[in-house]
């Protein structure tokens, strides 16, 4: 089992924050890599195990269903169902953290999963910095410029 | 139950703060309310269940028993068994994270307890405040490197949770760094040069003579000042226009400098510090001011304290300016008055760096080259009914959604005029005089939004001027605008400085330096 684990402090409130990220179909509205995004089925996005079916700026497709949603922790996480990436048993979670000193907010997100052993220093790298820190540089700039 | 939570982050690698931490008998080398500490039984700090026994700085004694003790999540959870108030069942939870993108940690601090109900409000305050908040600034200053390391490594790491290492229990070579520096000064009082006013009037009324700096009390800050920025409202200070000092006194309202020493309670600042500050009261025209801590900023290493001195205040008003009186957005027209100036050159950087259309306006040629190597679309000399005919053609006949307008009584009118429908006028300033008053009935021929928002407003809270000033630090790490080096006169020759700046001899900011 690989464990990517990448944190962040956003500078907004954590309400703010996850406004934007709770919507499990949002991916295009914050991340700098998700072209189109649907939740398959009709299905209303904070509805836990929806699939979101997003495809990449890069043309690649992935679908992933939506394990558990805390609006109490403000975590989300969720499970790959099909992905271009060679990883297996994939589960993540996005959690917020109010930061109290400085009305700002803690993110972190982590990611576990089962691969090949040769492709464990690239998938860590592919999902740590392109995926998640990507992800938190964009909400950090998309917040700062609020 | 009463629960309590304190959140921040400290300028510490994870591991330098949680090898102190899981120390269950360290508290009293970096907390300051703790005296001394006892681990009772002689056992080793680390273990579950170990009580430690302690007296607090004003003489209070407590127990506290260590019930959880994790190295892997970095968290730990104790309870009292012995306190001098009525905190009752007070269980509490110290969890560290590491900030993967800047080397920092996040740590969060809580507790739940039953008190009476008279006291809640104070324990509450009291845990919160005096325990959590005041005990991680002490741990982070315990611990924390020097301030030009302190922003060096903002490289991204990835690291596998599973990989950390479990700490080992604290080396002697650790405990000897977490003794706090030796409060060498700020006992007594300093005498630093300062300029004087003994009188309002023109610019010879500022005297530069030796004055008595006082030790910081609680709350305050003593800064040795290297620059002093030099802004219009000093020369409205000066001739008594605006009600800001009221002779013999020190003017002055923006300066930059190291913390010399801090008073009792101050948590956010620590002798060394380099700060700068843009707030009331006036006393900024000195060497050496001692003043309260609250709004004094810490600057970080990439801000030279010159091009801090003079650009806090402008810098501020326009980051509040574009994301705080109107959310400015990608794709949103905007008017800059003035775009040369102090404050108008920054909005224009700034609103072009967040995707907004800017259409500049400015009094001159020589002007108009600066607004448009300052990223102006559109560039307009003149703020006559030439200006909003230039505005109209731009936005094919649309208007613009936001202007940003400090000339005041010369250009107020044509502004509502050059506005869309439902358009924001944000009247910042008066540089050609009082506006003066006017029918707000015709404001419903565009469904006009106006503002004229003070500084004050937006900056007179600790929460809000950190807020305020990190949003201007990061927007020049990032490359959003760049703040211009200032003019530099002697703090001596303050009256040449306001001769100059009321003469509009001089382009660009001012500071004084020290």
């Amino acid at each position: 089992m690989t464990t990517v684990y990448v944190s962040a402090v956003i500078p907004a409130p954590a309400a703010t924050v996850w406004g934007l990220v709770r919507d499990f179909n949002a991916l295009p509205r914050w991340t700098p890599f998700v072209a189109d995004s649907r939740i398959e089925q009709n299905q209303p996005s904070d509805r836990v195990g929806c699939i979101r079916n997003f495809v990449l700026k890069d043309g690649g497709r992935i679908r992933e269903q939506l394990l558990g949603l805390s609006d109490y922790e403000m975590s989300c996480t969720y499970s790959i169902l099909e992905s271009p990436m060679a990883v297996e048993n994939y589960i993540a979670k996005l959690s917020l953290t109010p930061v109290t000193d400085s009305n700002a907010t803690f993110a972190e997100w982590q990611a576990d999963f089962d691969c090949a052993a040769q492709m464990e220093p690239q998938l860590t790298h592919q999902i740590g910095v392109n995926v998640f820190k990507a992800s938190f540089d964009a909400l950090k700039l998309k917040m700062a410029q609020r | 139950m009463v629960r309590v939570l304190r959140s921040g982050v400290i300028d510490v690698p994870l591991e330098d703060a949680w090898r102190v931490l899981r120390d269950f008998n360290s508290h009293d080398r970096w907390h300051p309310a703790i005296a001394a500490s006892e681990i009772e039984d002689g056992l080793p700090p680390d273990t579950v269940g170990a009580v430690r026994a302690f007296s607090l700085a004003d003489g209070g004694r407590l127990r506290e028993q260590l019930l959880r003790l994790n190295d892997r999540d970095h968290e730990l959870t104790y309870c009292l068994l012995e306190a001098p108030l009525p905190l009752f069942g007070y269980v509490a939870t110290i969890r560290l994270r590491p900030v993967t993108d800047t080397g920092q940690t996040f740590w969060r601090w809580q507790s739940s307890f039953s008190a009476p109900r008279d006291q809640v409000a104070a324990l509450t305050d009291l845990v919160g405040n005096g325990i959590y908040q005041a005990g991680m600034q002490g741990l982070e200053r315990s611990l924390r490197r020097p301030a030009s390391e302190a922003y060096a490594d903002g490289a991204p790491q990835v690291q596998r949770a599973s990989a950390l290492a479990p700490v080992q229990a604290i080396p002697a070579a650790a405990e000897a760094r977490m003794d706090p520096p030796a409060p060498a000064s700020g006992r007594q009082a300093l005498k630093a040069g300062a300029i004087v006013m003994e009188r309002h009037g023109g610019p010879e009324v500022l005297e530069f003579r030796q004055i008595e700096v006082p030790a910081p009390g609680p709350g305050e800050v003593r800064i040795r000042q290297s620059f002093v920025g030099v802004n219009y409202i000093d020369v409205y200070c000066r001739t008594g226009y605006f009600d800001l000092l009221r002779p013999p006194g020190v003017p002055g309202m923006e300066a930059a400098g190291t913390v010399e020493s801090v008073g009792a309670g101050v948590t956010h600042l620590s002798p060394g510090d380099r700060v700068a500050y843009a707030c009331g009261p006036v006393g900024s025209y000195a060497a050496c001011r001692t003043m309260d801590a609250e709004l004094v900023m810490p600057i970080p290493p990439h801000i030279g304290e010159d091009v801090a001195a003079a650009s806090l205040l402008k810098g501020v008003t326009a980051g509040f300016l574009l994301h705080d009186v109107h959310r400015v957005t990608a794709g949103d027209t905007l008017v800059i008055h003035a775009a040369a100036g102090g404050v108008g050159s920054l909005l224009v950087q700034w609103a072009r760096s967040i995707g907004a259309h800017v259409i500049a306006t400015v009094s001159t040629h020589d002007k108009a080259q600066i607004a448009r190597r300052l990223g102006a679309h559109d560039v307009i000399i003149g703020r006559g009914e030439e200006f909003v005919e230039a505005v109209m053609e731009i936005t094919r006949g649309k208007g613009a959604d936001v202007i940003y307008d400090a000339i005041g009584k010369d250009s107020f009118d044509a502004s509502i005029a050059a506005l869309a429908i439902r358009g924001h006028l944000i009247s910042f300033g008066q540089a050609s005089g009082p506006i003066g008053a006017r029918d707000i009935g015709a404001l419903t021929s565009r469904s006009v939004t106006l503002s004229r928002p003070n500084y004050g407003h937006y900056t007179d809270t600790r929460a809000l001027m950190t807020m305020q000033s990190q949003r201007l630090f990061a927007a020049v790490e990032a490359g959003y605008l760049q703040l211009a080096t200032p003019t530099v006169y002697p703090l001596a020759e303050a009256a040449r400085a306001h001769a100059d700046l009321e003469n509009s001899r001089t382009t660009g900011s001012m500071v004084l330096a020290v």
